[in-house]
């Protein structure tokens, strides 16, 4: 067990990228109670778009310089792409049966999947992606890859704003009325339209910073990335209690870190020798989730249905 | 004209026509009272009137204004406050939050926290737990908290519906005594009620609702001392 301070760094740094992707799937739930399955195609734009604005910079530009930009421009597709598919997909199909935006949702996935397949300049293979470079940050008792860094930095500084914006602010304590009772919001003047467009688009660009953290993890970005990264995401909202923005966080940090603790140790507990490895994680995510619904229906953060009336 | 005008107004739940076609007005600083046995389509009118519903056909005009395909957070805007049947306080947001609401759309924060101030002074029960969340509050607290935020956006017209719903009769007392303080004050308020004796004790001008049409309609005195009200909806025979 030596290296668990790696193995836990490597954890959280997991669960925090899913914590950012699965922020929009619950806030989108809370609000509209749609499963946006689309989202993580959301997600994998915000990484073609950030891509984007790194290669039409001149060669050799910093990543200080870098860095900024394609943060901006990732966040700026993946909230437009999110703002339009809420636009023209999922509001004509409002207060219809409940079966009709999800399958849309489906729908838009492989659409925009194959959109960029088709129209991206050689997207029909993976794209690399450029690298932080850099050493290691070492702690002394943990080494963090810069790549690492990048994800301990910006998730808690999104997840502060956030909470900040939630609670303090006029919009934000729209949304709270908004998401418990939208009649009754309309009735205090809100306008849930804009609100739903606000949920949309807060969940679209923390997408997009969780791409740009795995374009640095994995080196590369490809059309295919948010199937999984969407799938795992949407398993932390509902381990931390779907429609609940700090469940969220909690479900993708205890998804990461049971899937990187299984990993490296199930295959030390004798008789399960076979099962360790990374080849096996997803098999450990999905087991870690079934367990925890066996016990809290309702998420870790969740409230019972009952509670909400 | 009157501050509020409805004319031959229908709404419709798919083929099931909920209010077929009712007539009436309320004049400013009047009380109104819709009475009638559940399902007669008095909430109906109030979520047409408010934009939650859309009518199938007729005329609404408020402060000599259509409201016709006005969205509901528009209505609001225009000083048309509805306190919804069932209370639908904000149950996960502080009572403090749930007054800010009430005042959404308006502009001058001063304000805003002196109609706070008298809320509680209205309601000392409100102030004394201002931060608690609103759902732990009694079903007459929430009734006060819903009528106090109604109040919030300074409405030219309350809607209330069905404020004395699951009270006790203490509190049902002191929420209509409050909606006779409110009218004292000048109040334009429009009042669905099961209790018909108390709504049409406080009422200018009431109309009895049956199963979506105005069937009878008179002063507050005549309705109470009507033979028909007093036999269908007094409990007398």
């Amino acid at each position: 067990m030596q290296d668990l301070p790696d193995q836990l760094a490597n954890g959280l740094a997991l669960g925090a990228l899913y914590g950012l992707i699965a922020i929009g799937y619950t806030m989108v739930y809370g609000i509209v109670q749609l499963i946006n399955f689309a989202h993580g195609e959301i997600f994998m734009i915000g990484g073609f778009g950030a891509l984007t604005a790194y290669l039409w910079l001149p060669d050799g530009t910093g990543m200080a310089v870098a860095l900024p930009l394609m943060i901006l421009l990732g966040v700026v597709c993946a909230v437009l792409v999110a703002i339009g598919a809420e636009r023209f997909a999922y509001r004509p199909l409002r207060g219809g049966p409940r079966l009709s935006p999800l399958i849309t949702a489906i729908g838009l996935s492989l659409a925009l999947q194959q959109a960029v397949w088709a129209f991206y300049p050689e997207a029909k293979k993976a794209r690399p992606f450029p690298q932080l470079g850099g050493g290691d940050l070492d702690l002394g008792f943990v080494a963090l890859s810069r790549e690492d860094l990048f994800i301990f930095v910006s998730a808690p500084v999104c997840m502060l704003a956030l909470g900040l914006f939630v609670a303090k602010t006029r919009t934000g304590r729209a949304m709270q009325a908004t998401s418990q009772d939208p009649d009754t919001a309309k009735l205090m003047g809100v306008n849930t339209d804009r609100i739903i467009v606000t949920a949309f688009a807060i969940g679209a660009a923390f997408a997009a910073v969780a791409a740009i953290a795995q374009g640095f993890k994995t080196g590369e970005v490809n059309f295919r990335m948010g199937f999984i990264a969407g799938l795992k995401a949407f398993t932390a909202a509902v381990l931390g209690g779907i429609g609940n923005i700090y469940g969220a966080m909690v479900g993708g940090l205890v998804l990461g870190v049971g899937e990187a603790m299984a990993t490296a140790y199930i295959g030390d507990v004798p008789g399960l020798e076979q099962f360790g490895g990374g080849s096996w994680k997803d098999v450990w995510a999905f087991i870690l989730l079934i367990l925890v619904l066996l016990v809290r229906p309702q998420g870790i953060l969740g409230e019972r249905l009952a509670d909400r009336a | 004209m009157a501050l509020l005008e409805v004319e031959d107004l229908r709404v419709a739940y798919g083929k099931i026509e909920a209010v077929k076609g009712i007539s009436f007005a309320v004049e400013a600083g009047e009380v109104v009272t819709l009475i009638g046995t559940n399902g007669a389509g008095k909430t109906t009118t109030l979520r047409t009137l408010s934009g939650l519903l859309k009518p199938a056909t007729g005329k609404i005009s408020f402060d000599g204004q259509p409201l016709d395909g006005v969205g509901a957070h528009k209505i609001v805007a225009m000083g048309l406050a509805h306190s919804p049947e069932g209370r639908r306080i904000f149950p996960r947001l502080s009572i403090e939050e749930n007054l800010r609401l009430g005042a959404f759309l308006r502009k001058d924060p001063a304000g805003v926290a002196d109609d706070i101030g008298s809320a509680y002074e209205r309601f000392p029960i409100l102030g004394e737990r201002r931060r608690q969340a609103a759902g732990t509050l009694s079903g007459g607290e929430q009734q006060m908290l819903a009528m106090a935020r109604a109040l919030m956006s300074r409405p030219k017209l309350l809607m209330l519906d069905e404020p004395s719903m699951g009270l006790s009769p203490i509190m049902m007392q002191k929420i209509m005594s409050t909606i006779g303080e409110l009218k004292a004050q000048g109040t334009t308020i429009l009042l669905v009620e099961q209790n018909a004796q108390a709504a049409l004790s406080l009422a200018d001008h009431g109309h009895v609702m049956e199963t979506g049409s105005i069937t009878l309609s008179g002063t507050g005195e005549e309705l109470m001392h009507d033979e028909s009200v007093r036999k269908a909806y007094l409990g007398e025979d």
